[in-house]
């Protein structure tokens, strides 16, 4: 082929391109543009030709950077060499010696759960370790509803609630729960441990401003983790401590001239301590300073208060000056599954937005009917709430101000009775938490060996992804004693007494009684 | 409870001193025989002797097939009783929560059969539906966008409440974050979240609603509309309110009570935990399980139990909601690669070994690929043979979600492991969840027992969330022991057998009416594409017409182009009722315009016959025919006609 001929072609294909480019519309007013602006300006069309390639660039190129700058770019060969070496670790790391122990221990009951209740090794011993506080669990009647749900709507509901996964008892449960409380209205999750970790991620975002307390209970850590919004803690249930950090987010806001969502949250009743907040002053507060609050009632709902309506109804607090209650059906309820209640823009906010909700099956019809009928029995007969308190009282009596080792966190009104070595103790024998829990653990089983199934508060999660910061937080190992109202009280008396011999027994022993140097 | 009462509603107390002494009688301790007696006994009155009153099933197949063939010639021994109207009645409703088997030959065994798993072609329709969907979604970002404008400046709505900043408190959502479901997703609301009531089995009963505001409120006008159910995970069909599991449930609840009412790691564990725990690492093939209350939190909680910082998770990028969470909460680095593509897979586990942790360079600790077995918007299955490939090369650790895929597929239910004949010991952790083909409740998780021990040990939602009430665990145990033969024998396998029959038979059917499908052939999950936004709400409402509820996705759930409804297919179904929905597809897809496929994705005339299909392209040319191939759009009558012959050999 010589020069002419591709120079011929070369024309000929040139001439093609600009009659195809010419009947293109528009092409003509291009070019005019282009002449124009060239004669006028040259250096503006320099830049705009350089803007162009630019944006085409930018078009073309990943939408993300792929490699960091320090990248180190290597040949297959070496990166096929670094493959053979690279030895990952185990999955897992091997159980530590107290877990497997821990996991040894962990009690297997036979049939159903209740005051009494039969283990694996044929034993029956007294159960202070269910959160069956009134004992619903043998109510024939609600059993009797639960067997009519099933007989009508199966088990479980087999899809997410926004793809028919709602049931018109769902409907009704949410319905209860919302003028049980008091509320506008009410959003049914099907697990309590995992809904406040979805709520507050549905709500704050990156920039909100969240207070929280410093003794959160895990789930609303999470919570707090998964919201990537800005965490300030306060000392734990100090009200003027909330204040200054209240106060000095609202002062930076003004300063900076931004407003963001701002939140305290905090617990009812905490699950590491078992103490109360301070509702009226949290209120008073959060409306002083124009924040939000988010109640986990977990542990407080159908247990304080005349009705068990929780923190709102114990502390004399419309329930609506709370703008999210969280709480468990899965407790002293014995249903399953925990709700959120609210202002309907709250409430409908989440349908869509709560992970939790959206993106997992329903809960089964017949916990939700379950729900319902408890919710009734502790409307209709608060003397169970009485009755469970009077045992609170007499176990108390047994320990709180008897024990030489131990002293109670708990709130006066909370079943769950948190018993955590007294600070001489500790200092005097120099305990660190695993040195507490390895005591409680013989406490455990010590008092299961004379009949009484009482546990320890899990710290593990909570401390393990505190890690060091659990010198600030300190969160305490504790022995936990649920109340029933299922037993007598002179049973309680004597489960009480079971549990203050063992302590002592434990702390007594030869072997626990120096302290130890490993700290 | 057939009475749903309103919300809000309460019931007059009953007389008092009766309930009180109710909930202090406690069992009696000779009630507690152990579970496993329990469903012996179970099974002992229900499955051999066959009165009017423990015929729970429309049909108990009472052949004895065996796993691997579907057995098609024999014939189901009838036992002839002349039906009272009580019991016609009670047939019913039966029938309406699992269909009678209509012909023993409907029947498939689920199984990949060796050649490497390959990506689904994808179709795409006209550049004219692409176009219009385009312009679609940028007319109603637009006048989302004037409306709250003007509605944020000057309406007094309750709408726009939340959005303002007011009496000092920041707006509750932004109206970024609520954008989509104020301006897009309300305007159909009405398409989600439909209450239903009772057993969501073949059919589900609809209550009927009508909004007067725009989809804001819904008012429940009293009445129910029986659909045929395209729309829940049952795809085993135990969403059943009467039969040996709910029986067994019934039993259990009398003798265990209502909740375990505790914590796993505090007095949550049962004799019954237990043997439930066995019997899942049993049936998925692995030595040891947990179980948990909530599918969702499986996944959000074991993955802080396995990988913390220093460690790298590479997740598919169409993994679920749960998963993003749980690999988040943990503290590894994510990353995340392509859907199902194993080169990019590659690509990414040599760039992540090589480099290293960032910035240190410090070689990971742990690599963790995360996958689902199958995929609930795609259809797809994961390619496990060709990730397995990969980890003997790169010692990552896998972990499988089997959410949607255990108990729908594999000849044995088991799961992907099953399908595709692979042991499940290659894979490191099999998760799943108990929601979908158990008609229970939760998840579990499987893996060597030293793995579950330390995972026991270091599990939050073990430590401190709820353990699973009596009822679900029940159902599960009982569900699992159908599918694997123990109780009712050869039932199990009909279940199996008919999902994937009636999989394979819609899917084949909805490309010969030429519609775009998503997925894998033996894929229990069916999504068909629509498109236009507008199409979402118009195809759910024309199949509600006729009476067939089903999901409808769009933006954000699926890429902005391509919403679809999804069908879920359940061996509850029979060929009738997936000759109803075809019928409806092929008056719907005539109305909405959704007969669009271009044949590259199956649906085909078959081959002539004696032309095998290898040498499809060599017929093809030496018959002239070189053109491109024809879009399939077949009749109805043709597509029954061929369908149940042609669902059980290749598709094409
Ligand atoms: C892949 C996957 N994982 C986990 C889940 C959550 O399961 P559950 O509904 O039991 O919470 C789902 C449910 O939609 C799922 O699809």
């Amino acid at each position: 082929m010589d020069i002419q001929e591709a120079q011929a072609y070369l024309q000929d294909s040139l001439h093609e391109i600009s009659q195809a480019f010419q009947k293109v519309p528009g092409s003509s007013v291009l070019i005019r543009y282009i002449q124009s602006s060239y004669q006028n300006d040259p250096v503006r069309s320099f830049i705009e030709l350089i803007l162009v390639i630019f944006f085409v660039r930018y078009l073309l190129s990943p939408s993300y950077a792929t490699h960091g700058p320090n990248y180190v770019k290597l040949r297959e060969d070496e990166i096929d060499e670094l493959v053979k070496e690279w030895e990952p670790e185990p999955l897992v790391g091997e159980q530590t010696a107290f877990e497997e122990i821990e996991a040894e221990k962990v009690p297997v009951i036979v049939g159903p759960t209740g005051p009494k209740v039969k283990l694996l090794n044929g034993r029956t011993v007294t159960n202070l370790a269910s959160y069956n506080f009134y004992n619903l669990n043998a109510s024939e009647s609600i059993k009797e509803k639960a067997i009519q749900t099933l007989r009508t709507y199966g088990v479980g509901p087999c899809g997410p609630p926004q793809f028919y996964g709602t049931q018109d008892v769902h409907m009704t449960t949410e319905g209860d729960i919302a003028s049980f409380l008091g509320t506008q209205s009410s959003i049914v999750y099907a697990h309590a441990f995992s809904t406040i970790t979805s709520v507050i991620p549905c709500f704050c975002k990156r920039g909100d401003v969240i207070v929280a307390d410093r003794m959160v209970n895990y789930s609303i850590r999470k919570g707090l983790e998964a919201s990537r919004s800005t965490i300030r803690w306060y000392k734990h249930n100090d009200m003027e401590d909330l204040e200054q950090v209240m106060r000095k987010v609202a002062q930076e806001q003004a300063k900076k001239r931004i407003l963001t969502r701002r939140f305290i949250v905090t617990e009812g009743i905490f699950e590491m301590v078992g103490d109360c907040s301070d509702l009226p002053t949290l209120i008073e507060l959060k409306e002083k300073y124009k924040f939000r609050l988010a109640l986990d009632e977990t542990w407080s709902f159908g247990v304080l208060g005349r009705n068990g309506r929780g923190l709102t109804e114990a502390q004399n607090v419309d329930a609506e000056a709370v703008d999210m209650i969280l709480g468990s059906l899965s407790g002293p309820l014995c249903a399953a599954g925990g709700f959120c209640a609210g202002s309907k823009d709250v409430v409908e906010h989440q349908r869509i937005n709560a992970a939790a909700y959206t993106y997992s099956a329903a809960l089964p019809a017949m916990s939700a009917v379950t729900a319902s009928e408890t919710l009734n029995v502790l409307q209709c007969n608060p003397e169970i709430l009485i009755q469970c308190r009077e045992n609170i009282r007499a176990m108390r009596a047994q320990l709180d101000p008897r024990s030489d080792w131990v002293k109670c966190t708990s709130d006066a009104e909370n079943p769950v009775m948190l018993l955590v070595l007294k600070p001489e103790v500790v200092q005097q024998r120099q305990l660190s938490v695993a040195d507490q829990e390895r005591l409680f653990l013989d406490c455990v089983e010590e008092t299961l060996a004379n009949g009484v199934l009482i546990t320890r508060l899990k710290t593990t999660p909570l401390i393990s992804s505190l890690g060091a910061q659990n010198a600030e937080v300190n969160i305490q190992p504790a022995l936990k004693v649920c109340i029933t109202s299922g037993l007598s009280k002179k049973e309680i008396e004597k489960a009480g007494v079971t549990i203050r011999h063992a302590i002592t027994k434990v702390m007594t022993r030869k072997t626990n009684r120096q302290p130890t140097l490993a700290g | 409870m057939s009475q749903p009462e309103r919300p809000g509603e309460r019931r007059p107390s009953q007389s008092r001193g009766n309930r009180l002494s109710q909930f202090f009688s406690s069992p009696k301790s000779k009630d507690q025989v152990s579970a496993q007696q329990a469903l012996m006994a179970m099974q002992n009155n229900s499955a051999p002797i066959i009165t009017a009153a423990s015929l729970s099933l429309p049909s108990i197949s009472l052949s004895t097939a065996t796993a691997g063939e579907p057995n098609g010639d024999e014939i189901a021994t009838t036992l002839y009783q002349p039906p009272s109207s009580a019991e016609t009645d009670r047939q019913k409703r039966l029938d309406a929560q699992f269909g009678p088997l209509i012909d023993p030959a409907h029947r498939y065994v689920s199984k990949h059969h060796g050649e490497p798993l390959r990506a689904p072609i994808i179709d795409e329709p006209p550049y004219y539906y692409v176009l219009t969907t385009y312009i679609s979604y940028l007319l109603l970002l637009a006048l989302g966008h004037i409306r709250d404008f003007f509605g944020k400046r000057f309406s007094k709505k309750p709408l726009y409440r939340t959005l303002r900043a007011a009496n000092g408190y920041a707006p509750l959502n932004d109206d970024f974050d609520s954008f989509y479901t104020r301006r897009l997703k309300l305007r159909i609301d009405d398409v989600f979240a439909r209450t239903s009531t009772g057993v969501p089995g073949r059919f589900i009963s609809l209550l009927d609603r009508v909004s007067d505001n725009f989809n804001e409120t819904y008012n429940y006008t009293g009445t129910n509309t029986e659909t045929l159910n395209m729309s829940s995970y049952n795809y085993l069909g135990f969403a059943q309110s009467e039969g040996p599991c709910a029986n067994a449930v019934e039993q259990c609840v009398r003798r265990n009570g209502l909740s375990f009412c505790s914590s796993r790691a505090d007095a949550g564990t049962s004799d019954l935990v237990c043997e439930v725990e066995r019997e899942i690492a049993t049936f998925v093939g692995k030595p040891s399980a947990m179980v948990f209350s909530m599918g969702f939190v499986t996944n959000a909680s074991s993955f802080p139990a396995l990988v913390s910082k220093g460690c790298l998770i590479l997740s598919d990028e169409l993994n679920h909601a749960s998963i993003r969470l749980g690999a988040r909460l943990s503290g590894a680095v994510i990353r995340s690669f392509s859907h199902n593509d194993m080169m990019d897979l590659e690509k990414r586990l040599r760039e992540a070994i090589a480099q290293g942790q960032p910035r240190t360079h410090r070689p990971w600790k742990k690599i963790l690929v995360a996958v689902e077995g199958l995929y609930s918007m795609e259809g797809t299955m994961c390619d496990l043979p060709g990730i397995l490939n990969l980890k003997d090369t790169y010692k990552f650790s896998l972990y499988v979600d089997e959410a949607h895929s255990v108990g729908a597929l594999g000849p044995r239910g088991r799961g992907v492991c099953d399908y595709f004949g692979i042991d499940p010991s290659r894979v490191d952790v099999l998760m799943g969840t108990l929601t979908k083909s158990f008609g229970a409740n939760g998840g579990y998780v499987a893996a060597e027992k030293h793995i579950i021990d330390k995972l026991k040990s270091c599990n939050a939602a073990t430590m401190l969330g709820e353990s699973p009430t009596p009822a679900v665990l029940m159902q599960i145990l009982a569900s699992l022991r159908i599918i694997t033969g123990e109780m009712v024998p050869g039932e199990g396998e009909e279940r199996l057998q008919r999902i994937a029959f009636n999989s394979r038979y819609l899917r084949l059917g909805l490309k010969r009416l030429g519609m775009i499908v998503y997925g894998h052939d033996d894929s229990p999950i069916i999504p068909v594409t629509l498109y236009n936004p507008a199409k979402i709400s118009a195809f759910s409402h024309e199949m509600l017409k006729r009476k067939i509820s089903v999901v409808v996705v769009g933006y954000p759930a699926t890429p902005l182009i391509s919403s679809r409804a999804r069908f879920c297919v359940s061996a509850a179904h029979n060929k009738d009722d997936m000759d109803r929905l075809l019928a409806a597809c092929d008056e719907v897809g005539d109305i909405l315009q959704l007969k669009f496929s271009t044949g590259i994705a199956g649906g085909l005339k078959p081959l002539p016959d004696g032309v095998p299909a290898e040498n499809e392209k060599s017929w093809r040319e030496t018959n002239g025919r070189t053109a491109a191939i024809d879009p399939p759009r077949w009749t109805l009558e043709d597509i029954i006609a061929h369908g149940a012959a042609d669902a059980k050999v290749r598709l094409r």
